[in-house]
């Protein structure tokens, strides 16, 4: 049985348990703590592990979508998430502009673990606050040739579309050599 | 769709960035700390700015700008009442008072003075309104944003230096051991006392700031004082992993690999 990976990433309440859950055969595990050491009380809860979710294609073949921990102290279980992943998948909340300066240095942040194909979905773009592409793009500082996908993590179809431009991404850039 | 926001997380020099680059026609409302200031643009060109209560009227620019006396200005405003600004600067330049430049230059500094104000509001909420635009009667103007842009950066360089002396927010603090550095013996305002009593190699500066509720800019402002003044030392805080080093992957063969990723788009595209 061969296993393959994408991670799913973004800012704390992007939507990224909600696209996998959409998706995955299996119930998706979240996993979320509170902080009770006196010091930190700055925090009160985060995710410390990391959500997935499994799409088996065949009886060979088994894709598995991992949700990173949103904050950037847990940065380290990023890294390991990254550790051989076929793509990555950045979502952003389209309604809060206050993520968007997180988001772009999460993106950073991974393409420097592993130079794969992304893209970015513009998540919650059923909401009326939500930002239009073309000024996430400039919020986000998204050169044109990166795939900035409008999404709602709910919605099936539209989560698919996201899936598929990542793939579609992988297979440019395996033929580009 | 909606763009709005709060400065503290989208800047103003972003939004004008955007505003620019996106070519749009609305009007920009940023409701400060104390009053609220509405901005114009034309295809992205800035043509118009009003703030709080104060006189946007043209006699009142013109007022402020020193081109009439208050009592001329009084006296315009009494025979000129309900004539529209556009009137109003025609009566002005025909009756040899002000030539057109001298009013459109005035305009021009008013608007630029209420931007420029704008680049130091580091809170408050902005909205941009589509296709909503001055009143009619109002003169506008029509001032590239890439200049105004460039001028608002310069007056925002002091939070560029303070970036640069504290890239990362998520070190931690520690009191520095050294004879004579006691923080007891310093004279410290409020905020500097608030910080203080979040130092701890456990609080990284971005978490003091969110206990005080402080902007990155004042928080780090305070930050480069205790360091300039030795009273303190940046430290990485417990716990904090090493920086990451970029991995290769594995070498795959291309042809395996391409197979297996239409074996997934085949199965994405059937759920």
């Amino acid at each position: 049985m061969q296993t393959v990976k994408m991670v799913v990433t973004g800012p704390f309440n992007a939507g990224k348990t909600q696209f996998i859950r959409t998706v995955s055969e299996i119930d998706v595990v979240s996993t979320e703590r509170k902080i009770s050491a006196e010091a930190e009380k700055v925090k009160e809860t985060t995710t410390v592990a990391m959500d997935f979710g499994r799409i088996t294609v065949d009886e060979d073949l088994v894709l598995y979508l991992f949700g990173t921990p949103g904050q950037k102290r847990f940065d380290f279980m990023w890294e390991i998430l990254s550790e051989g992943m076929l793509g990555f998948i950045v979502v952003v909340d389209s309604a809060r502009p206050e993520t968007f300066r997180e988001a772009r240095g999460i993106l950073h942040t991974f393409r420097a673990y592993a130079p794969t194909p992304y893209v970015v979905a513009a998540n919650k773009q059923d909401m009326d606050d939500a930002w239009d592409i073309d000024d996430l793009r400039i919020a986000l500082k998204l050169e044109d040739s990166i795939k900035l996908l409008p999404t709602v993590a709910s919605d099936k179809e539209s989560v698919k579309a996201v899936l598929l431009e990542l793939l579609y991404s992988i297979l440019e850039e395996m033929k580009a050599g | 769709m909606a763009l709005k926001g709060n400065l503290r997380d989208f800047t103003v020099t972003q939004l004008l960035n955007l505003i620019n680059l996106a070519h749009k026609t609305g009007t920009l409302t940023v409701e400060g700390p104390t009053e609220t200031a509405w901005v114009s643009f034309r295809d992205g060109k800035l043509i118009y700015a009003q703030i709080g209560n104060e006189d946007g009227t043209l006699v009142g620019i013109l007022k402020r700008e020193g081109k009439l006396s208050s009592r001329q200005a009084q006296v315009i405003k009494a025979n000129a009442s309900g004539k529209s600004d556009k009137e109003l600067g025609l009566l002005l330049i025909n009756a040899g008072y002000l030539t057109q430049q001298e009013i459109l230059s005035s305009l021009r500094s008013y608007v630029l003075d209420i931007v420029y104000r704008l680049f130091t509001w580091i809170e408050g909420f902005f909205r941009f309104d589509a296709d909503v635009l001055p009143p009619n009667d109002r003169i506008i103007i029509r001032v590239d944003l890439e200049n105004v842009i460039i001028e608002g950066a310069r007056r925002v360089r002091e939070w560029e230096q303070l970036q640069e002396e504290i890239p990362n927010l998520d070190m931690a603090l520690n009191f520095v051991d050294r004879p004579g550095a006691n923080i007891r013996d310093v004279n410290l305002n409020v905020d500097e006392w608030k910080v203080v009593s979040y130092i701890n190699p456990k609080n990284s500066i971005r978490q003091i700031a969110k206990a005080n509720k402080m902007s990155d800019v004042e928080i780090r402002r305070i930050v480069y004082g205790l360091l300039q003044a030795g009273l303190v030392d940046l430290i990485r805080p417990d716990g904090m992993p090493l920086p990451p080093q970029a991995q290769k992957i594995k070498p795959i063969d291309a042809r395996e690999q391409t197979t297996l990723v239409n074996r997934l788009i085949s199965r994405i595209r059937s759920l």
